[in-house]
């Protein structure tokens, strides 16, 4: 096999996860001795035609012809990789899944009839397939560096799916919520960031979206208890994963159990 | 883009942006007053921290809250960060490789002294980067931004390790300064109007009154008065343009042009010894506006290190009022203004926001019908390319922004 060759193609978005990658300093020269970057328009004007090895992708899916430019990348695309939240999630501008995009477009431009855009902003992974997500708004570097390794190794990458609550363990925080009474999205959010939020005495706000198996009752709950009343809730869920169909629940939760009861008082209640 | 020849002469030039919409004016409605700069970081990868701090002034204008003074250096030393990683990612990774005849930095990598070259852009990029991360908690949406100040405040120990990195980030952006006033720049130069804010005394960074080079002084609150923003068919960027007055541009020049008395002694001896005059009117010298403004930055980072104390307390409550307010402040591509309504409960009831680009694109568009103008002998595909160039200098902040140019010329 030739040197692998990789590509990165953005929908909408801001361009913080393709940034990333331009932010391994340190690494970013060696990358590119192992891989030939054939597609990169944030980085380099030279457009190899495809098929590609690896095809990272950043952004969602919020127009016709978004929706088919992103069938062309699948095809060309032996191992598609969706980064960030809007790839993975819909993005922030997901937000208008739960509103009026016709109103939205009114509120922003004078000549509606000017813009064409879908009603909904979706991942990539409801319109093609995807061999594999990372989470994150924005992702992390070395979560992006340990994907780019892997690849290149042709083995699974390593991404632990738990929860930003380990990674608060792992780095000997003081649980906010716990210490400080602060509404916390850790015990529901997937790990990635190294629980930054909480090191910098505040609650994480869940941009890396839903951890595998978030126990909905009790996280609203806790947030509940730590003062929130219902649209505060919702607007907690409603960020930059919105439409994470994890999120989705969690924002339509309205009440769970006080804290301080165990999974086993719960059961037996 | 679009190119229209009749008779010999460029007839119409129109830069056509599909950047899908994401609504975020439409959609800050109904959230809490603390929540834009978490939000509106989202709008720029590149530059979040501009937007976090436009959010925050404007909210705290609206509260009736002023930072402290050491709140307010700390938001500046992290705004230096900003301009440090996003003039360093523009100079060296998309910027040099065009005076320098290579397609990306990637390839000049694999060139024997160009390796060094890129090597140095990466090291002053990640020097500002380290701000981000220790004042900001991550260098792309930092996370330590909040309305009324920060979460937490660096400690003294942290801050004087910074402090060793920036040292030798200094020389690596004297040599940048040096290194592009060698660069071959073509003759062209524009008249138009230049806006930027102004702090009298000291080079605008993280807040000011706007001023222009025709004269023009105003208030942020001011803003709409004087910027009509206007959609046209063509592209889904709004084009700005001065009421009475017409097209302006802001960005790096800009603020040289009205500021450049106010740099640092380091910063403005390194203006002088590239040849850069009183004012910058040559798009393509804009490269070396950035390595200056990347000198100052770093310089300014390091006087604001070498008297911090850790501000205690690190930020104030912010209650809210029913109140609008404004803020502006320079982002690396220009000035960033955004202004919100909030009600007594503290829900944002509407929101704009102004981003340099689209303050720009007038100005852009008209730089292109000259530079075509003067090209038209040239092929399609060497065309392409030279504009591409033309358009890089304005470093928009859009993806096409670097390498994207789809050009039709309709020669009639």
């Amino acid at each position: 096999m030739g040197v692998p060759t990789l590509a990165v193609w953005k929908f909408a978005s801001c361009d913080g996860c393709q940034l990333t990658l331009l932010d391994c300093e340190d690494e970013l020269l060696a990358i590119a001795s192992q891989v030939k970057i054939a597609h990169f328009i944030e980085a380099s004007s030279e457009i190899r035609p495809g098929p590609y090895d690896v095809s990272l992708v950043e952004g969602s899916i919020t127009t016709a012809v978004d929706a088919e430019r992103i069938r062309q990348v699948r095809e060309m695309s032996r191992t598609l990789v969706t980064i960030g939240a809007c790839a993975t999630a819909g993005g922030v501008q997901a937000l208008r899944n739960f509103a009026d995009v016709e109103e939205f477009t009114s509120v922003v431009y004078a000549r509606p009839d000017y813009i064409s855009a879908l009603a909904t902003s979706t991942p990539i992974a409801a319109h093609v397939d995807v061999d594999f997500e990372l989470h994150g708004c924005p992702i992390d570097r070395r979560q992006l560096l340990e994907v780019i390794t892997a690849l290149l190794a042709g083995r699974k990458p390593n991404i632990p799916a738990h929860s930003v609550c380990f990674e608060c363990k792992q780095r000997g925080n003081v649980c906010v919520v716990v210490a400080h009474g602060t509404p916390c999205l850790g015990p529901v959010t997937h790990a990635g960031c190294g629980a930054l939020c909480p090191a910098h005495h505040r609650g994480c706000y869940g941009c890396f979206g839903p951890m595998e198996t978030p126990n909905a009752g009790a996280q609203v709950g806790l947030l509940r208890a730590a003062g929130m009343d219902e649209a505060d809730v919702r607007r907690a869920f409603r960020t930059f994963n919105a439409g994470a169909p994890a999120f989705i629940e969690l924002s339509q939760v309205t009440t769970g159990p006080p804290p301080g009861l165990g999974p086993r008082d719960i059961a037996g209640r | 883009m679009h190119v229209r020849v009749r008779a010999g002469a460029v007839e119409d030039v129109r830069l056509e942006i599909y950047e899908p919409p994401r609504f975020f004016e439409a959609f800050l409605r109904g959230r809490r007053h603390t929540e834009p700069p978490d939000i509106t970081a989202r709008i720029c990868g590149i530059c979040p921290v501009a937007y976090q701090m436009s959010a925050c002034l404007a909210i705290e204008a609206a509260c009736g809250i002023e930072v402290s003074a050491p709140v307010a250096d700390l938001r500046r030393l992290l705004f230096c960060g900003e301009w440090i990683e996003s003039h360093a990612l523009h100079i060296y990774l998309l910027h040099a490789p065009d005076f320098l005849g290579y397609a990306s930095a990637l390839d000049l990598a694999r060139e024997g002294r160009g390796r060094g070259l890129v090597e140095r852009g990466l090291a002053l990029k990640k020097a500002g980067n380290a701000i981000m991360e220790l004042v900001g908690g991550r260098a792309i949406h930092p996370v330590n931004v909040r309305v009324g100040g920060f979460y937490r405040a660096p400690a003294r120990t942290e801050m004087a390790a910074l402090a060793e990195k920036l040292r030798v980030a200094l020389d690596l952006a004297l040599d940048t300064v040096a290194w592009a006033a060698g660069f071959e720049f073509p003759d062209f130069h524009h008249d138009h109007e230049m806006l930027a804010l102004v702090t009298p005394g000291q080079y605008a960074i993280d807040r000011g009154t706007v001023a222009s080079t025709g004269g023009l002084t105003f208030a942020p609150a001011e803003f709409e008065d004087y910027v009509i923003e206007e959609q046209v068919p063509h592209s889904t960027a709004l084009h700005a343009r001065l009421a009475g007055r017409g097209r302006y541009l802001t960005g790096p020049t800009a603020r040289y042009t009205l500021s450049g008395q106010w740099l640092s002694p380091v910063a403005r001896q390194a203006a002088d010894a590239a040849g850069l005059g009183a004012e910058c009117r040559n798009p393509f010298r804009s490269i070396l506006v950035r390595a200056v403004e990347v000198v100052y930055a770093v310089d300014e980072a390091l006087r604001l290190i070498d008297r911090y104390e850790p501000p205690a307390p690190c930020y104030l409550e912010v209650p809210p009022r029913a109140a609008t307010g404004h803020g502006a402040t320079e982002a690396p591509r220009g000035v960033l203004f955004h202004r919100y309504a909030i009600d007594a409960d503290g829900l944002i009831t509407s929101a704009r926001i102004v981003p340099p680009t689209s303050q720009n694109q007038a100005s852009i568009e008209d730089d292109l019908r000259r530079f075509v103008a003067d090209r038209l002998d040239l092929d399609d595909r060497q065309l392409t390319w030279q504009c591409e160039q033309a358009i890089r200098n304005y470093d928009p902040c859009i993806s096409c922004s670097t390498h994207f140019l789809d050009l039709t010329v309709d020669r009639g």
